[in-house]
C-alpha cells in the first residue's frame, strides 16, 4: 500500500487547500448547521468566514478540523477528501494545520515554554529542535520573558499569542482561527490580527471565522459570510458590511 | 530515539496522572492489595493444603495379590509390568512371611500367636504395595493390574481416592471463583480511576487530539498510569503475605502440639516463587486490562 503524506500534498499542490462541494451538516436533534455549501480556499489565501451566532461558521472550522463530518457533500483538503481519511490518518492530518481559538486552549498546568513545546513533543519531535525551536516561536509572537508564566498569569491576549505560537510551531500550511479576538480587547485583538497577516505573508493559508466587524472592514481580505447556514456571500476583497447584502463570486 | 523519549514522557505523565487523582489512584491501588493479598492467602493455602494432600496420597496404595502357586519368577515378572507403568511412583513386594509377621504385631495377642505354631495362615498373601503419582489415576491402574495374568485380586480404596480428588477440584475450583470475583472487582475500580482521569484531563485531550496526538500518544500515559497502580497493588500485599507467611509457619510448626510435626508446611520460599510472580502478572494484567478497556470507550466521547 502507498504511503500517505498529506503533508506534503499540502505544500505541493498549489490548488485549491480546501474545497467544500455540496457540503450539508445536520446535527442529531434535526438542527440544519449549513445547507449545501460551495467554495474553495487556495494556497496561501487570507480568508474571513463571517457571520452572526448559528449562522453555521463554527461548523465549517470543524468541517475543515474533521472533528465532525458532513452529512452530505464532500470536503476536500488538498484534493483528499476528508471522510475518507481513517482513523490514524486523521491526527497526522491535524499535524498539518494550526488551529487558535477564542478560549485559547491552553492547558492550565503548564508553561508558556511547555505548553508551546507540548505541540512539538506530541508530534515527536526531537528534543533539541524542541529546545531551539520554542524560544524562536515565543519571540516572533513577543513573549520570550514568559516563558516561564502559567497562562493563569497572563492577559487574554497574550494567552492568544501563546496559543498562536502553539499553533504555529509545527510549521502548518494551514492555519484556522475560531473567534481569535473574541475574548480580546480592541489593542490585542489587533496585534493578534497583525501576527495572522505575518503568518499569511510567509504563505501559510490562513482562514479567520469572526465577527469582528471592525477588523474584516479594515483589512480588506476575501470574506466568506454565512447566515442561517448557507453561504450568502463570498467577496474576493471586501468588508464584512459588504460582505453582507451581496453575493459576489470569485 | 524518539520512541524512547516519547516512552520516557508517557511514564512521567503516568505517574503526573497518578498523584493528580491521589485519591482515586490510593483507592485502587488499596482494592488491588486486598483482592491480591486475599488471592495470596488463598493461594498460601491451597499450596500447602495440595502438598498436605499430596503427602497423604503417597500413603494411600493399591495391593495386589497373585495366583496360588505362582513362581517367585512370575512374581519378578508382574513387579516388572508394574514398575514401567506412568501411575506408579513405587511399590514394594510383601512376601507371605513378611505379611504374617506384620499381622502378629499389629492385630493378634501373644496366646493367639502361640495358637499357630508355625503355621502361617497368610501363605498365599504374598502381595506388592504400589504407590501411585496421582490418586485420579487410580482406576486406570487397578483395571491394568486385574489384566496381567497371574493376579488374582487387586485391593484398593475408591473412597480414598474419590475423597481427595473431591476435595482438589472442590478447592480448586472455589479458589477459581473467588479469584475471578476479586479480579473483576480491582479491573472495575481501576477502570473507575482512568474514567476519572479521562474526565479530569478531557480538555488536555481535546487539545492533544485537536493538533494531532496519535492515539498512543494520548493512551500511554493512562496505561503506564494502569500498569503502576497495578504493579503497586502486586508488591504491598506481597511484602506484606512474605512478612504474615513466615510468621504463621514459625508458629505453626514450632507451636506446642503442632498438627504439623509430621508433615511440613511448605516454606516461604517455595510457595513465593511461583506467587510473587503470578501476582506481578496479574497486578500488571489487570492494570493494563483496566486502563485499556476503559481508554477506547472514554476516548471516543472527546473529538
Amino acid at each position: 500500500m502507498a504511503s500517505y503524506d498529506i503533508e506534503e500534498d499540502l505544500q505541493e499542490i498549489e490548488t485549491p487547500v480546501i474545497l467544500f462541494k455540496n457540503v450539508s451538516k445536520e446535527y442529531q436533534k434535526g438542527t440544519q448547521a449549513i445547507d449545501d455549501i460551495n467554495f474553495e480556499i487556495r494556497k496561501g489565501e487570507f480568508v474571513f468566514i463571517v457571520g452572526s451566532s448559528g449562522s453555521g461558521k463554527s461548523t465549517l472550522i470543524k468541517l475543515m478540523l474533521r472533528e465532525i463530518l458532513p452529512t452530505k457533500g464532500k470536503v476536500f483538503v488538498a484534493g483528499r477528501e476528508l471522510s475518507r481519511l481513517k482513523r490514524w490518518q486523521v491526527s497526522k492530518y491535524r499535524r498539518t494545520i494550526g488551529v487558535v481559538f477564542q478560549d485559547f486552549r491552553l492547558l492550565q498546568d503548564r508553561t508558556v515554554f511547555e505548553n508551546v513545546a507540548f505541540a512539538q513533543r506530541i508530534i515527536e519531535t526531537p528534543t533539541k529542535i524542541i529546545q531551539r525551536q520554542t524560544p524562536k516561536m515565543l519571540s516572533i509572537v513577543g513573549l520570550s520573558e514568559k516563558h516561564k508564566s502559567y497562562p493563569k498569569q497572563l492577559s487574554g491576549g497574550e494567552q492568544q499569542r501563546v496559543a498562536l505560537a502553539r499553533a504555529l510551531v509545527n510549521n502548518p500550511v494551514m492555519l484556522l482561527a475560531d473567534e481569535p479576538t473574541g475574548n480580546l480587547d480592541p489593542k490585542n485583538s489587533w496585534e493578534i490580527m497583525h501576527l495572522l497577516e505575518e503568518v499569511n505573508k510567509r504563505g501559510t493559508t490562513v482562514v479567520v471565522v469572526t465577527h469582528n466587524k471592525e477588523i474584516v472592514d479594515a483589512m480588506q481580505k476575501r470574506v466568506i459570510t454565512m447566515k442561517n447556514g448557507v453561504l450568502i456571500s463570498d467577496s474576493k476583497k471586501g468588508g464584512y458590511a459588504h460582505a453582507k447584502n451581496s453575493y459576489v463570486d470569485l | 530515539m524518539q520512541r524512547i523519549v516519547t516512552l520516557i514522557y508517557s511514564i512521567k505523565q503516568g505517574i503526573k496522572n497518578i498523584k493528580r487523582n491521589r485519591m482515586f489512584s490510593i483507592a485502587s491501588i488499596g482494592t488491588i492489595t486486598t483482592c491480591l493479598f486475599l488471592f495470596g492467602i488463598f493461594y498460601c493455602l491451597l499450596m500447602n493444603f495440595q502438598h498436605l494432600l499430596l503427602n497423604a496420597e503417597k500413603g494411600v496404595s493399591v495391593t495386589v495379590f497373585f495366583d496360588e502357586n505362582i513362581t517367585d519368577e512370575e512374581i519378578s515378572a508382574i513387579g516388572d509390568k508394574i514398575r514401567v507403568r506412568a501411575e506408579v511412583s513405587s511399590y514394594d513386594y510383601v512376601s507371605a512371611q513378611e505379611a504374617w509377621e506384620e499381622y502378629k504385631a499389629t492385630k493378634l495377642n501373644p496366646e493367639q500367636i502361640a495358637s499357630f505354631g508355625n503355621d502361617n495362615p497368610l501363605e498365599n498373601s504374598a502381595h506388592y504395595i504400589v504407590y501411585l503419582n496421582d490418586i485420579e489415576l487410580q482406576d486406570v491402574l487397578v483395571r491394568y493390574l486385574q489384566s496381567i495374568p497371574g493376579v488374582r485380586q487387586v485391593n484398593s480404596s475408591k473412597a480414598i481416592a474419590d475423597m481427595f480428588s473431591g476435595v482438589n477440584k472442590g478447592l480448586a475450583y472455589g479458589t477459581g471463583i473467588i479469584i475471578a470475583i476479586l479480579l473483576g472487582v480491582a479491573i472495575f475500580l481501576i477502570s473507575t480511576t482512568v474514567t476519572m482521569g479521562v474526565s479530569v484531563r478531557r480538555q488536555e485531550i481535546s487539545i492533544m487530539k485537536l493538533i494531532g496526538a496519535t492515539d498512543f500518544f494520548i493512551r500511554a500515559p493512562f496505561i503506564v498510569e494502569g500498569i503502576i497502580i497495578g504493579l503497586v497493588g502486586a508488591i504491598l500485599p506481597l511484602g506484606l503475605l512474605y512478612f504474615v507467611y513466615n510468621k504463621a509457619i514459625a508458629y505453626l510448626m514450632t507451636g506446642f502440639n503442632s498438627p504439623f510435626g509430621q508433615t511440613p508446611l511448605l516454606k516461604a520460599g517455595s510457595v513465593f516463587s511461583a506467587l510473587i510472580p503470578i501476582s506481578l502478572a496479574i497486578g500488571v494484567g489487570i492494570g493494563f486490562l483496566g486502563s485499556f478497556m476503559t481508554l477506547g470507550k472514554q476516548l471516543r466521547k472527546i473529538n
